[in-house]
């Protein structure tokens, strides 16, 4: 428990510094007059604003408005849709997690068989074509290999469609396209994109734990014992490699969601990240500050949940916190 | 310094003379050739970075000289012959541009992006890492925090808020690279610094009584340079790969400068009525590019770590 609320604290506190940076940021690189007001506003609509912004006040007397205005939910409203910034940018993140969460979803379930088997079958041609494999789906640029998909598979073969997110249906009151048929059809090559990078570091870890916990007594003993291969493989084995997987997992959400910014651009999937690259190439600035601030705040959380996942798994590690 | 300089004459007869130690650099050589593929990698950026340093001699057309366009020639497929009567063997962009000599223009870029911005990291991190791993301390928590801090984000989500912020341009895309990478290269550095610091050399050095400054270019530093070697080249690759990919979303270089993303960005409308090569050749530049430098640098690892080799 203590470990807990020590963790909850720090990730306040991470927060806050972030916040405090952010603030900065808009404060040294420009006058976040034109940063925040719409630079087609007329002079009295330009004072007014400045007067509401409290941009005429002293530095630490903003720092706290901007912080009190974004713990109420208020990042201003953008250029281009004239909506409030945050409502757009909480719109788009179900069809980005959903996009995340399906590329994490192939990575692990095709990452893990293939590394345990380069592991066990260390040195042989197909433990050898899977590294090979993964060595390549790490040095292709991913957005590089997200054309070459629409390419081969949509253009040629005709497959699967260029682009969008299809079908929406509703499960357990989850809007998702991962609940249709023409839903789960469209997400398929964007989510292959998003997953192969992190496919390949997937393939990586679990090929070395599985090397490394191969050669330790307690697996030595489960065959000594007589077990049966699978139950070693699924339930001695697996139980110990799994925790770089769960970290990689964890932190990889978090790349995924930032890499989705690729992907979702090119494939023209309606997420945040297309959202992002379309209001800098608008300089549509209110839902730039806004995407950085969620992403913090999701990077955060995402820590957060890790490192209490990380505890779950492996009690050694709470002990050892608690004992400092 | 030879060993053998000190050894008495007499003695030769009875012992066998000790080998002059090789020197480093001859060893790395003849264990980094001992790999194939390591060689290939190395033929393959040499003739890659030869290539984009030739460019303006050995291209068909200058792609940039608008005089050498011609709009008829717009969108050859590779091998076809234009208007003009000149090959296009890579095929030709929809201003007519020759795919080859526009790749060669791009690489030129990419590298020179990928290496200013990557060397000037280096030069950062390792000058942070260095202090914060001899000074410790209170120097040490705040860099270090920085660094933690840093890494803690995706390399393509801070370039991206730094562009968002900077607007395009050249020196942007640069400035970014460098604050993306810089942590990098200061958690190594340190991490090799420390383990150095409680080395003999560094108390031989202190007990002569060199200054810190000295002891810490002069005697340190040398000696943490073999992995951040690796890293760095490591990281050239990974500079060169996210300017591609900066400029692809249309964030990163702005069009008078065409990168190699920039090229792929401008043929991707043209993949989806099938004319393939505006994209996937300037894609394999990179990918070649790319896999080049990440084979050089993995056999780098394995040879300057004694331990690795088999």
């Amino acid at each position: 428990m203590v470990f807990v609320i020590r963790r909850l604290l720090q990730a306040l506190f991470l927060g806050l510094v972030m916040s405090a940076l952010v603030f900065a940021g808009i404060f040294a690189v420009g006058n976040p007059v034109d940063i925040l007001i719409d630079p087609d506003a007329t002079q009295a609509e330009r004072a007014r604003l400045i007067a509401q912004l409290g941009l005429d006040r002293p530095f630490h007397e903003q720092y706290f408005i901007f912080l009190g205005n974004l713990l109420q939910g208020d990042f201003g409203n953008s250029f281009v849709y004239n909506r409030p910034a945050l409502t757009l940018i909480l719109e788009r993140m179900p069809a980005t997690l959903e996009l995340a969460f399906a590329a994490i979803v192939i990575a692990v379930v095709l990452g893990i068989p293939l590394g345990v088997y380069a592991g066990l079958r260390h040195g042989t041609p197909g433990s050898q074509a899977v590294m090979a494999g993964s060595i390549l789906g790490f040095s292709v640029p991913n957005f590089w290999q997200a054309i070459m998909l629409i390419m081969v598979f949509s253009v040629m073969l005709g497959w699967f469609p260029v682009s969008g997110r299809g079908e929406v249906g509703t499960f357990l009151g989850i809007r998702s396209s991962l609940f249709t048929l023409n839903g789960l059809h469209h997400i398929a090559l964007p989510a292959i994109n998003l997953a192969i990078g992190h496919l390949a570091l997937v393939i990586r870890l679990a090929r070395s734990g599985t090397r490394e916990v191969q050669a330790q007594d307690f697996i030595r003993f489960a065959r000594a014992k007589g077990l049966s291969e699978p139950r070693i493989v699924l339930v001695h084995l697996l139980r110990n490699i799994l925790i770089p997987i769960v970290t990689l997992v964890g932190m990889s959400f978090g790349g995924l969601i930032a890499f989705a910014v690729v992907t979702e651009t090119i494939f023209a999937w309606p997420g945040m990240g297309k959202l992002i690259i379309d209001s800098i190439r608008m300089l549509d600035r209110p839902v730039v500050v806004a995407y950085l601030i969620v992403i913090v705040v999701i990077f955060i959380i995402l820590n957060l949940l890790v490192d209490l996942l990380y505890s779950l798994i492996d009690p050694r590690i709470r002990l050892d916190e608690a004992r400092q | 310094m030879s060993v053998t300089d000190t050894q008495p004459p007499a003695a030769a007869p009875l012992i066998p003379r000790a080998q002059p130690p090789e020197r480093p650099a001859a060893r790395i050589i003849r264990d980094f050739a001992r790999s194939p593929l390591a060689l290939f990698g190395l033929a393959l950026l040499l003739v890659i970075v030869l290539a984009a340093l030739l460019a303006p001699w050995i291209t068909p057309q200058n792609p940039y000289d608008l005089r050498s366009l011609s709009i008829m020639d717009s969108r050859l497929a590779p091998g076809e012959v234009g208007f003009s009567g000149v090959s296009f063997w890579l095929g030709s962009d929809g201003q007519g541009r020759d795919m080859f000599s526009a790749i060669l223009y791009g690489l030129r870029i990419s590298l020179m992006v990928g290496l200013i911005a990557c060397t000037s990291a280096l030069l950062i991190g390792l000058t942070l890492g260095l202090v914060a791993a001899y000074f410790g301390g209170r120097t040490d928590t705040v860099i270090m925090r920085l660094v933690d801090l840093h890494l803690s984000f995706p390399p393509i989500l801070v370039a991206l808020i730094l562009l968002a912020i900077l607007g395009r341009g050249l020196e942007n895309i640069i400035v970014a690279l460098i604050i993306v990478q810089w942590a990098t290269f200061a958690r190594m550095a340190r991490a090799t610094a420390l383990s150095e610091r409680g080395r003999e050399y560094v108390e031989a050095a202190q007990s002569l009584g060199l200054s810190r400054i000295r002891i810490l270019f002069g005697h340190l530093l040398p000696n943490c340079l073999p992995p951040l070697m690796v890293l760095y080249t490591v990281e050239i690759a990974s500079a060169i790969a996210l300017e591609a990919t900066l400029s692809f979303l249309g964030v990163g270089l702005p069009a008078t400068q065409p990168s190699l993303g920039l090229l792929i960005s401008n043929g991707f409308q043209f993949v989806l009525s099938g004319q393939y090569w505006i994209s996937v050749f300037p894609g394999i530049a990179l990918l070649l590019l790319i896999v080049a430098i990440n084979l050089v640098g993995d056999r780098l690892r394995d040879v300057l770590n004694p331990r690795n080799i088999t």
